[in-house]
């Protein structure tokens, strides 16, 4: 990575003037500056290229191979099956469960903590005493671990729990629910608690939105006689449209991929009966409780392509005007 | 630890790079030395059980591995005790894939030890064992593959159900039951006196499965079991009937209720809480539950007064053996390529003075004759006597069926418990799993 520029200052470091184009180069110097950028290039991109295609590309090479087997693990694959595993995928009424469940979550997810996490960043932006402690508290559920958070809430929603006992001592018996065993309900249960886990997230990225919304146009509009609602609907909520649409894509995305909470407080039997399985955990199930690697690994790459697919179309529509120039090229 | 995992990740890297570089000539390719090499050169066996908690198990393992090099210098035993779920489905098929298994490891015997077998991953090890197996008796068989054995067990029992006298009394039933439709009649005299008569963790699926392993018992023939086994049919009418059976059975509301939630054992609101707190008075359960009843009670000294076990009542008029038990058991075998002395410490582990040990450990139940003694708990030795008195010990059908037929199966199952699945979708579910 050492470059061969004779006209580079490599002995100057970083207090020396910048290089800058000269006026009286030799021709072949140009050549020589545009390899130089290419070494550089090169340097620091291999150490990242390399894990990443490891550990990322490599991987997702071989999770499609072995998805084309009829495979238990045991041995090296060699039932080649071509598709088989896909269709059987789709045939399996507990992964079509999984796919509405994957669905409630995202669109629910979407519903819920949006107009929760916007009204609650907006309350927080206004000066009050107490303001950090709240602040802090909105985000503690966020912070908290996943495997906590399962245990603690399915503690709390046991048929003997403290969320029963409470409902029963305000004298509200009849809402006493099995929350987690109902298989209508679990589903819902299960989008409660996600939604008090990552509403905190949003709050904070829309609190870091706001903060970026500049004082004078809010000054401007008090001037114009414009209300606080006013203010709000006008002036803030369309400079903090790249931030809900930020926070929309992630939201999205880890939806589609959510295990940990769902894989810590859902019974197993109801999980194998549809109720509370995601795409995530029937991936398990199938792939390794099962023990069938070649189809988990099908049901991987499903995930996957859902995943992508979503994740594309979502810049494509919806991001684009926000990330244009930096990843797409910049329209004129 | 970013920086830690940024150098685990060079590290793999030039490993992996190093290893390529290599032509990948690592791995245990050496041959297993003759006999008269043993003890010679030092080997290191590493060896992975599932007994991860810190207990009178993981620390029995321990006392074994540093007694057998006392009396083996040569030999160093490296151990890893992980959790039985990570062990089973995670850590073993992987490690056995990049052929660089342990030496020495847990198996269940069954349908996993035949495909490891047809894998060849394991070391025949039939004629080195031949007087251990013959001490140990018709449980071996679990481990064999084909009239060859590849590993040994060192627990083993049948299961049966695990009962509150205190409460059996107060119920005004003189006797456990010995037919399907004397357990009927404790169920009803139960309810009278408004207890939960039989707890079940449905909500971990196989102890709600083992219902209906147990009417399969009774409802097939033990050649009809040891076909399906070996071959993966199931044809025979017997096995819905099974579902049949079981869903008489469940009509009869004899769970605790919202038993889909319920999980099996470890936490006092588990099944096995239930019965340990005096709140349910029965539970079909194997010969460990002695050992987590305790972990979940409140009173050990009450549960140790009222617990008794009785074997799985008969069905009258049914094809099954009456006297034939569903058990299971854990082993170990050894790798291939594991050094001739893997096999030797496991001859120790399974020989009677270390099975005796075990026994007073109160983990489990010991195999081997010899070690009998060690067993004190009377519910325990109950267990034992039947264990020796059964005609026939079918394997755990989950363990029998290998994994993928195992948990569609116990899926099936679970569905006949929360009222959406029919007895013919278990048998469809299996024949479905066996093709995949």
């Amino acid at each position: 990575m050492t470059s061969t520029n004779p006209t580079l200052d490599l002995a100057g470091g970083a207090s020396a003037p910048p290089a800058g184009p000269r006026p009286a180069r030799r021709p072949s110097s140009r050549a020589a500056e545009t390899r130089r950028k290419w070494y550089e290039i090169i340097g620091l991109t291999t150490p990242a290229v390399i894990v990443y295609v490891m550990f990322v590309l490599v991987p997702m090479g071989f999770a499609f191979y072995y998805s084309l087997f009829r495979w238990r693990g045991v041995g090296p694959p060699t039932d080649f099956v071509g598709f088989d595993n896909y269709v059987l995928a789709f045939q399996d009424p507990i992964f079509i469960d999984a796919l509405r469940n994957n669905g409630i979550i995202v669109f629910g997810s979407l519903l819920i903590q949006g107009p929760i996490a916007l009204g609650v960043a907006l309350l927080l932006n206004r000066n009050f005493r107490g303001r950090t402690v709240f602040r802090l508290l909105a985000f503690v559920p966020y912070v908290l671990a996943e495997v906590t958070v399962g245990i603690m809430w399915k503690l709390l929603l046991s048929d003997a729990g403290t969320v029963n006992a409470f409902l029963q001592s305000l004298g509200m018996g009849g809402l006493v629910q099995a929350w987690l065993a109902d298989l209508d309900l679990v589903i819902w249960t299960l989008l409660f608690i996600l939604t008090w886990k990552y509403v905190g997230f949003a709050i904070i990225l829309l609190l870091a939105g706001l903060s970026n919304v500049p004082q004078e146009l809010n000054e401007a509009a008090a001037i114009d006689g414009a209300s606080w609602w006013q203010t709000q609907r006008h002036v803030t909520l369309p400079l903090l449209g790249p931030t809900i649409r930020i926070w929309m894509f992630l939201s999205m995305i880890g939806s589609l991929q959510v295990f940990d909470v769902i894989w810590v407080t859902s019974v197993p039997a109801v999980r194998s009966l549809g109720a509370s399985a995601t795409m995530a955990t029937y991936m398990v199930d199938n792939g390794f409780f099962a023990r069938l690697w070649g189809y988990g690994n099908a049901v991987a790459v499903i995930l996957f392509a859902i995943s992508f697919v979503a994740a594309v179309l979502f810049q494509r529509f919806l991001l684009r005007r926000d990330i244009e120039g930096a990843i797409t090229r910049k329209a004129n | 630890m970013a920086i830690k995992r940024r150098a685990t990740t060079v590290l793999a890297l030039s490993i992996t790079t190093a290893l390529l570089a290599a032509g990948c000539t690592g791995g245990g390719e050496s041959e297993a030395p003759p006999e008269s090499d043993l003890y010679k050169n030092p080997v290191t066996l590493t060896w992975w059980h599932n007994a991860s908690q810190d207990g009178p198990g993981k620390t029995y393992w321990e006392k074994v591995a540093k007694d057998f090099n006392a009396l083996h210098p040569t030999v160093t035993i490296e151990i890893e005790g992980i959790e039985t779920n990570q062990l089973q489905r995670t850590r073993l098929p992987a490690a056995l894939l990049s052929n660089d298994p342990p030496d020495i490891f847990q198996a269940w015997g069954g349908g996993e030890i035949r495909e490891q077998v047809e894998a060849d991953y394991l070391k025949d090890i039939t004629e080195q064992v031949k007087d251990e197996a013959a001490n140990i008796g018709s449980a071996v068989e679990i481990w064999q593959v084909d009239g060859k054995q590849y590993g040994l067990p060192y627990r083993m029992g049948i299961e049966g159900i695990w009962y509150n006298k205190e409460l059996f009394q107060q119920a005004g039933i003189a006797a456990p039951p010995t037919t399907f439709d004397e357990l009927n009649d404790a169920v009803t005299k139960l309810k009278a006196i408004n207890v939960v008569p039989i707890a079940v963790g449905a909500g971990d699926k196989w102890p709600a499965a083992h219902w209906w392993y147990n009417f399969a018992l009774r409802a097939c023939s033990v050649d009809t079991l040891r076909k399906a086994s070996l071959e993966t049919v199931f044809d025979d009418q017997c096995f819905v009937k099974a579902g049949q059976d079981l869903k008489a059975f469940i009509d009869t509301k004899p769970f605790q209720n919202n038993f889909i939630a319920t999980p099996g054992q470890n936490d006092p609101t588990s099944a096995n809480g239930l019965l340990a707190n005096g709140k349910a008075a029965m539970e079909l359960m194997g010969d460990w539950n002695r050992g987590s009843l305790d972990t979940v009670t409140e009173d050990q000294e009450a549960l140790g007064r009222f617990i008794g076990w009785f074997p799985v009542p008969a069905i009258a008029g049914s094809a099954g053996d009456p006297k034939a038990a569903l058990g299971g058991g854990d082993g170990f075998a050894c790798a291939k390529n594991a050094p001739a002395e893997c096999v030797e410490f496991l001859k120790y582990i399974v020989s009677p003075e270390v099975q005796l040990g075990y026994a007073e450990t109160g983990t489990g139940l010991p195999v081997a004759k010899g070690a009998e003694e060690g067993v004190k708990d009377p519910a325990l030795k109950s267990i034992l006597e039947a264990t020796t008195s059964a005609t026939y010990v079918q394997l755990w059908l989950d363990t029998a069926f290998g994994s993928t037929v195992g948990n569609a199966m116990n899926d099936a199952i679970v569905a006949i418990f929360a009222g959406s699945g029919t007895p013919e979708q278990v048998v469809e579910a299996m024949k479905a799993a066996a093709r995949k």
